[in-house]
């Protein structure tokens, strides 16, 4: 918002300024200093330093059901192949109603769901009314295409609940937005779409959409060496969202898995078993 | 010392006179109407035609700022337009910047707010208009009033300009809740009729309804009106 400075008051036409910038810009938040684009080039500094390579190393997912929206996610953050974290939280909590998943860069995504989370509540307080989930996403989108090309890295979906229901939408640093029922995203997310794909049906109940995503996440956590961790698994419904599991361990649940189907899960299962 | 010629000067007992004159102007104006019925709003302004020679029916009152949501005013023709054109822009803008239609509350704080802006700098005066803002959010129709100082506030119906009070009177009498479209409609041609100078070209009616806007020509005015003169 423009300030206002009181030694301008008593000069005439100085409305003139004020009304240009208030009214004829979308007043976008712009970065602080001149940015070089590179139309072109990658998005991402691939080369150089590989300690600071943060690439997309993740698996999160979200998909819409009969009885809300589901998120599940991983919770391993690396640097090259060192493990920084085995404990990220992947899944923001913007509000009471509105959830984002992170992928790509921690630090970005953390910044501008925390800048989506100021703005949601600022809206709300202003004009009495909560922000839909269209409009969040509408307005991170925004944001993202103004730093279009200079660097950002973020794959995160936007889930929500609002008066018309629950809604997931994804929203990268291209500043595509793309609405949808199924989403995984990270260097998981194809091992995942793999099993979502297979066993997808809106008609699900929260029980079979909790194993769905767990599932889902453990095969890619499984296959991918950069997703790991713990398994955070979140449900999105009509007053709001829940956290259903906080972490499950994925090892504890590759033996799970494996035992289920009679297996040892130790990948010699044609070995001879004396017992 | 005289403490009403310059704007940014409060009087010695907590007056903005420039503001309050600027209120005046509007109660100069042409008597305006807004009605809120269950399923639709009605917005109803009086016309004037400086001379015969004018065309009275190309003289536009009611301003449409987006699909379903409708302005009109009283006081300074040139300001509404200024301000109309302000509000038609952010409706779009908003729905640029969030994708879904702004709700009446906003359109109605924003306008009101441009008009306050005016009533804080130097060198410019304020608007010299109050106006209506109707039109539906979350399925329910809203009138909103915005003045000279930028207060804004929701009516089930009120007026404004000329005879305000009169007609205000009247409505207070007879408004009540849940009125159908077409006893809304009644509601008001009857309330302005009484304060217009005879002859329906005097009229212009705007019907907001939930998903479009109905601005009634010139024959369906003149049926009104002869349908309200027999209802007495």
């Amino acid at each position: 918002m423009i300030d206002f400075d009181p030694s301008t008051f008593g000069l005439a036409h100085t409305y003139q300024k004020e009304d240009k910038d208030e009214i004829n810009t979308l007043q976008m938040p712009s970065a602080p200093q001149v940015i070089y684009r590179t139309l072109n080039g990658p998005t991402q500094t691939n080369g150089g330093n590989k300690l600071n390579n943060f690439k997309h190393g993740t698996t999160t997912l979200g998909f819409v059901f009969k009885e809300g929206i589901l998120l599940a996610v991983d919770s391993r953050a690396s640097m090259g192949s060192f493990l920084s974290s085995e404990q990220v939280r992947k899944v923001i909590e913007i509000n009471e109603y509105l959830l984002g998943t992170m992928a790509g860069g921690a630090a970005d995504c953390q910044y501008w769901l925390a800048y989506l989370a100021n703005h949601c509540r600022t809206y709300e307080l202003k004009n009495g009314s909560k922000l839909s989930v269209a409009a969040a996403s509408k307005f991170l989108q925004g944001i993202l295409i103004g730093y279009k090309n200079s660097g950002l890295s973020m794959g995160c979906m936007i889930a929500g609940s609002d008066l018309s229901g629950q809604h997931l939408y994804y929203i990268d640093n291209d500043g595509m937005r793309l609405k949808g029922d199924i989403f995984s995203v990270g260097s998981g997310s194809t091992y995942a779409y793999g099993v979502l794909d297979n066993h997808y049906r809106y008609e699900m109940s929260l029980n079979e959409a909790v194993e769905l995503g767990i599932r889902a996440i453990y095969h890619a956590t499984h296959r991918d060496t950069a997703s790991g961790g713990v398994v955070r698994v979140y449900h999105i419904h009509q007053n709001g969202w829940t956290k259903v599991h906080d972490g499950i361990d994925v090892v504890d649940l590759h033996y799970q898995f494996a035992q289920q189907k009679g297996l040892v899960g130790d990948g010699d299962e044609a070995k001879q078993r004396l017992f | 010392m005289s403490y009403d010629t310059a704007l940014t000067v409060f009087s010695p007992d907590g007056q903005l006179f420039q503001v309050e004159y600027a209120m005046e102007a509007v109660k100069r104006g042409l008597c305006c109407v807004g009605v809120r019925g269950k399923d639709a709003i009605i917005l109803g302004v009086e016309k004037k035609s400086a001379s015969k020679l004018q065309d009275v029916k190309t003289i536009k009152k009611v301003y449409q700022l987006d699909h379903n949501l409708c302005m009109t005013f009283s006081g300074l023709n040139a300001d509404a337009r200024i301000l109309a054109n302000q509000t038609r822009l952010q409706c779009q803008q908003y729905k640029i910047y969030y994708e879904d239609d702004p709700s009446v509350d906003y359109i109605a704080k924003f306008t009101s707010q441009q008009q306050q802006k005016f009533t804080q700098r130097g060198g410019a005066r304020p608007y010299g208009i109050s106006t209506l803002i109707a039109g539906f959010s979350n399925n329910k129709p809203k009138l909103f009033q915005t003045d000279p100082s930028g207060a804004c506030s929701e009516w089930k119906a009120t007026s404004l300009g000329k005879s305000a009070k009169q007609v205000k009177d009247f409505l207070e009498k007879h408004w009540r809740e849940g009125l159908h479209e077409k006893d809304a409609l009644l509601l008001t041609t009857k309330a302005l009729m009484d304060v217009v100078e005879s002859g329906n070209k005097n009229i212009e009616l705007c019907v907001i309804r939930k998903n479009e806007c109905w601005f009634l020509n010139e024959n369906e005015v003149e049926e009104l009106t002869k349908i309200t003169a027999q209802l007495q």
